[in-house]
Formats: C-alpha cells, structure tokens, sequence
C-alpha cells in the first residue's frame, strides 16, 4: 500500500525515488507519469508566487525569481488552500539569501507586493464624509481618534521601497537612496502603494494605536505636512470612523 | 457584506463556463449562449474586495456553481475543520445552485499542495472517501457533486475501477456527480482503455454536470502518450465526440468549458460554449 505520506515525499524532492506500486496501467513502472504531479505542484506553486511578486519578477527577472521561488516553495509549501496568502514569508526568505546580498532593498519591495494582495483582499469599508472632519472645533479635533480602511497597511523600510516599487512596474523617476514609508490604500477595489512624507508615518501608527489626534501630532516632525496626509486618506476612503 | 443569496435552486441544462475576473464587463454585456458560471471557491474566500463585489453582481444575473479545489476529500487524515466552515461561509452567503469538490488529495501534513492527487481504489479509501463526503454534505446542508479525476498512473493496489468506485459511492452517501469528459478521455489515453466504455460504465443517472476542458500532449518514458490536463488551451475533437455520446446516453445536462491557463479573450470561450450549446441541442432536437 502507497501511503500519502510517502507518495507526497517525492513531489517537493526530486532526490527522493519514485513509490514503487505505481505503474502505466500496463504493469510497467510508473516513471516519468509520478513526474507529471511533481510537475504540476512545483509549476502550479511557482507560477502563483510570480504572479504575487510583480515588482520582484520585474526587478529579477523571470528566471532568477524562478530559481528563488523554487527554493521557497520546497522549504516554505503552503500551510492553507488559500493560494491568495501564499508567500507572506518570501520577503523574509529573500532578505536571507546570500545570493540576493547586493540588492538590500529587495526584501522591503517584496512586502509592497504582500501588503497589495492583502489589501485587495480586505474587508470593504466606507470612508467617512470629508466634511464630518471639518465640521469639528479645534479641541474636539484634537481629542477625536481614528478608525482606519482593513484595505490600509502602512510599511516602514530604510531604503525607497515604495519608490522603487513604482520604479519597476510603473516607470517614472529614479529612486533615491532614503528611508521611505508606504502606505497602501484601496479607495474601491484596487490597491495604491503611497509614498509618505517626513513624519506621516510616526504619526499614523500612534492613531492605529487609538491615541487622540492631538497626541498623535506630537510625534510629528517641524517638517510634517498634515494637509497632505489627511487629503491622502480622505481620497482614498482611509477613515471609516471617527470616535 | 450584504447577502448574495441566489434564486437559481439548479443549475440549467445550457453552456456554463468557468468565471475569470478579465471577463467580468464582457459577460454582463454579451453572455452569449452561458447560461451559468462556476467558480472556484478558495478565490472566493477573502474579507472582500473585487473579487466578492463581481460574485454578489454575477449572482443577481446567472445561476452559480462553486467548485472547491482545495478541500482534500481523499486526504488520509480527517478534513481540516477551518476549511470546511469557509466553505459553509460562502454557500451560506451565496446559497448557490451547485456545489461540488474532487475525488483527489491535496493536502497531507498541513502542507497545501495545489494539485489534485490520486487515490488508489480500494475499500479503504471508499470508506474514508465516503464518510468525508458525509460530513461535507452534513456541514453544508446539501447535496454535493463529486468530480472524476485526470490521471497519469495507476495504483497496483487498486481493486475497485472508477465507475465503479464512483458508483459505490453514490450508493453510500448519496451525493451526486460530476462528470469531467475531458478527464475520462485524459485518464483513458493515459492508462489505455477505452474512454467511451468508461461512459458505458459510469452511473450517468447521478449526472449533475459535466465538464469539459483543452489538454496538453506529452509521452512517457515508452513513447506512449501522456495528456496532461492543463485547461490551457480549446477542448479537442475527439472530446466533442465524447460528450456527445454521453449526452446522448444521458440526455441534456450543464455542460461547462474550463479555461484556467492563458485565459483567451471573451469571443474564445464564447465560441468553446457555443460549440457546447450546439451538442446540447442536438439532443433535445
């Protein structure tokens, strides 16, 4: 009897030999045939992963992604049928490959396409009415805190992420060499990676925190611009409440 | 998320064709002949978004079938429970007029592998198989449809052919089934038999859908052919031909094209449903 135990060895492991017990439907050994599901489950996990990582396969290229997402997936298979949460530790792998040591930044970019899948896969919510924010006095204002989008993922890195994420899949302006913070939002069903400005982010994760408006703001920069984070959030629906 | 509930109890005896995103706008405007859409459930079981948006719209319009691939009904070990209460999520929000999983494996040690795997056809895995069934149709609250596998090699322990498998387990746990002609010529090809005497045997009567879908060709070690089910590509003559003499033992049933891989434009699928559409009316002429 072939259990699945030692039927499913072989597919993640070209090392391991074919069951014996399988055959052609003609008494001859099965050979190649057992390939074909070998086959299938490393193709059907590397696609899915080239398919998640856009701004890798693009800044790689096909055929060294290939090479990483083999790796990965006979380490990491996935631990769910849901192949939409596939490859949230890949950042993480390729931050650890040594081959991959030149391009520091990879890892962070590769968590811009995560945080992307996430979001488009996130609850629906509706942004509040810009003008419920301005039809607040100054102390209420400062006192209010924030109830932000499922869809909105704020990511930190120490290289220009977000900038080379665009870079690669959009075109546009060279990267410079800065820290940059992301944040994804998803004004209706398609994901946005936004590049912050100085101090948005500090700000941003003290009122993820549930901290009062004006405390939050305490954490911020002279050079924070305020105006621009909250037209960024207003536009994309980023605000469902404020308490 | 308002409630999608659909008020299709059956799915039609009319052209069906396996959703994709890219088709969305093309469907609403000109389905042609489709009369249905089947969808795979996993892509359906996010928080929200598009995905869910399109489902709630389609569903309003066209009766629904959803299709699991993910659930390991053959699997060793007992059928994992999160699984199982996603899937009664989205029937529950969606009520669709089908459900339906595969007679395969996917799953062993908590690792997904996203293929389905084979079964050898012994006592053992009719009793395992059909109690896994038991408890799907339990936890869903309804009738399930069963799909016939492709495959590419065969198990000497088997002691059970497939129509017969298939049927036992028909018997046993009274769910339905889903006829996959392409798979039944790719099996047939693959371990040389005859696939039109696979449908001679097969228990038509428990007949909820049939599937069709293109191929790929390759050989095995011998030189002998080796297909591979790939729905990359337009089903074959000879797969025509097959549903042919099913429908015509069976009478009309949902016949669904699949096209996962290098999903053509609109007009493609259209065409493969329309050539469906044409079997189906041949046998109600």
């Amino acid at each position: 009897m072939i259990s699945q135990d030692r039927f499913h060895a072989g597919l993640l492991n070209p090392e391991v030999a074919i069951p014996e017990g399988l055959s052609d439907g003609q008494n001859r050994p099965a050979g190649r045939r057992y390939g074909v599901y070998r086959n299938n489950v490393t193709v059907s996990l590397r696609d899915a992963l080239a398919e998640g990582f856009p701004s890798i396969v693009s800044l790689i290229g096909r055929e060294n992604f290939d090479h990483v997402a083999r790796a990965y997936l006979r380490q990491s298979p996935p631990t769910s049928p849901l192949m939409m949460h596939y490859g949230a530790e890949l950042p993480a792998f390729i931050g650890g490959l040594e081959q991959l040591k030149h391009l520091p930044y990879l890892a962070d970019v590769a968590r811009i396409d995560v945080a992307m899948r996430q979001s488009y896969h996130a609850a629906d919510s509706t942004g509040i009415d810009p003008t419920a924010l301005q039809a607040l006095d100054e102390e209420t204002l400062l006192q209010t805190r924030f109830t932000f989008a499922p869809s909105m993922i704020l990511l930190r890195s120490q290289w220009p992420a977000g900038s080379i994420w665009h870079y690669t899949l959009r075109g546009g302006d060279k990267p410079q060499g800065t820290a940059e913070d992301t944040l994804i939002l998803r004004a209706e069903f398609d994901p946005e990676p936004v590049v912050l400005g100085a101090g948005a982010a500090e700000v941003l994760m003290a009122l993820q925190n549930g901290t009062p408006f004006g405390t939050a703001l305490d954490a911020a920069p002279e050079t924070f611009d305020l105006g621009t984070l909250l037209s960024t959030l207003l536009t994309h629906h980023a605000i469902i409440d404020l308490t | 998320m308002p409630d999608a509930t659909q008020s299709f109890p059956h799915l039609p005896s009319a052209p069906g064709v396996g959703y994709k995103a890219q088709h969305f706008i093309d469907i609403l405007n000109d389905p042609g002949p489709v009369g249905w859409l089947e969808i795979h459930a996993e892509n359906y079981m996010g928080d929200g978004g598009r995905p869910l948006a399109q489902l709630r719209v389609l569903a309003d319009r066209f009766p629904i079938s959803v299709h699991g691939v993910g659930l390991s009904i053959g699997g060793e070990t007992r059928l994992d429970p999160d699984h199982l209460a996603r899937l009664k999520h989205l029937v529950g929000w969606l009520n669709p007029a089908s459900f339906s999983e595969h007679l395969a494996w996917s799953t062993h040690d908590s690792h997904f592998l996203n293929d389905l795997l084979p079964l050898p056809y012994t006592d053992a895995t009719l009793t395992r198989v059909a109690d896994h069934i038991d408890e799907v149709q339990e936890v869903l609250g309804r009738k399930m449809l069963l799909e016939n596998p492709s495959s590419y090699l065969a198990f000497d322990e088997s002691t059970y052919s497939e129509t017969d498998f298939l049927r036992e387990l028909v018997r046993r746990t009274g769910c339905g089934l889903l006829l996959d002609v392409n798979n039944v010529f790719v099996s047939a090809t693959n371990l040389d038999y005859s696939p039109h005497g696979y449908i001679d045997a097969y228990p038509l009567e428990a007949v909820g859908e049939i599937h069709l879908g293109g191929h790929d060709e390759d050989q095995d070690d011998h030189g002998a052919p080796l297909l591979i089910d790939s729905h990359g590509r337009e089903v074959v003559d000879p797969v025509w031909a097959l549903l042919d003499d099913t429908l015509a033992k069976s009478g009309p049933k949902p016949v669904l094209v699949e096209w996962d891989t290098d999903v053509p434009d609109w007009p493609v699928l259209a065409q493969e449903a329309r050539r469906a559409d044409t079997a189906l009316t041949r046998v109600l002429a």
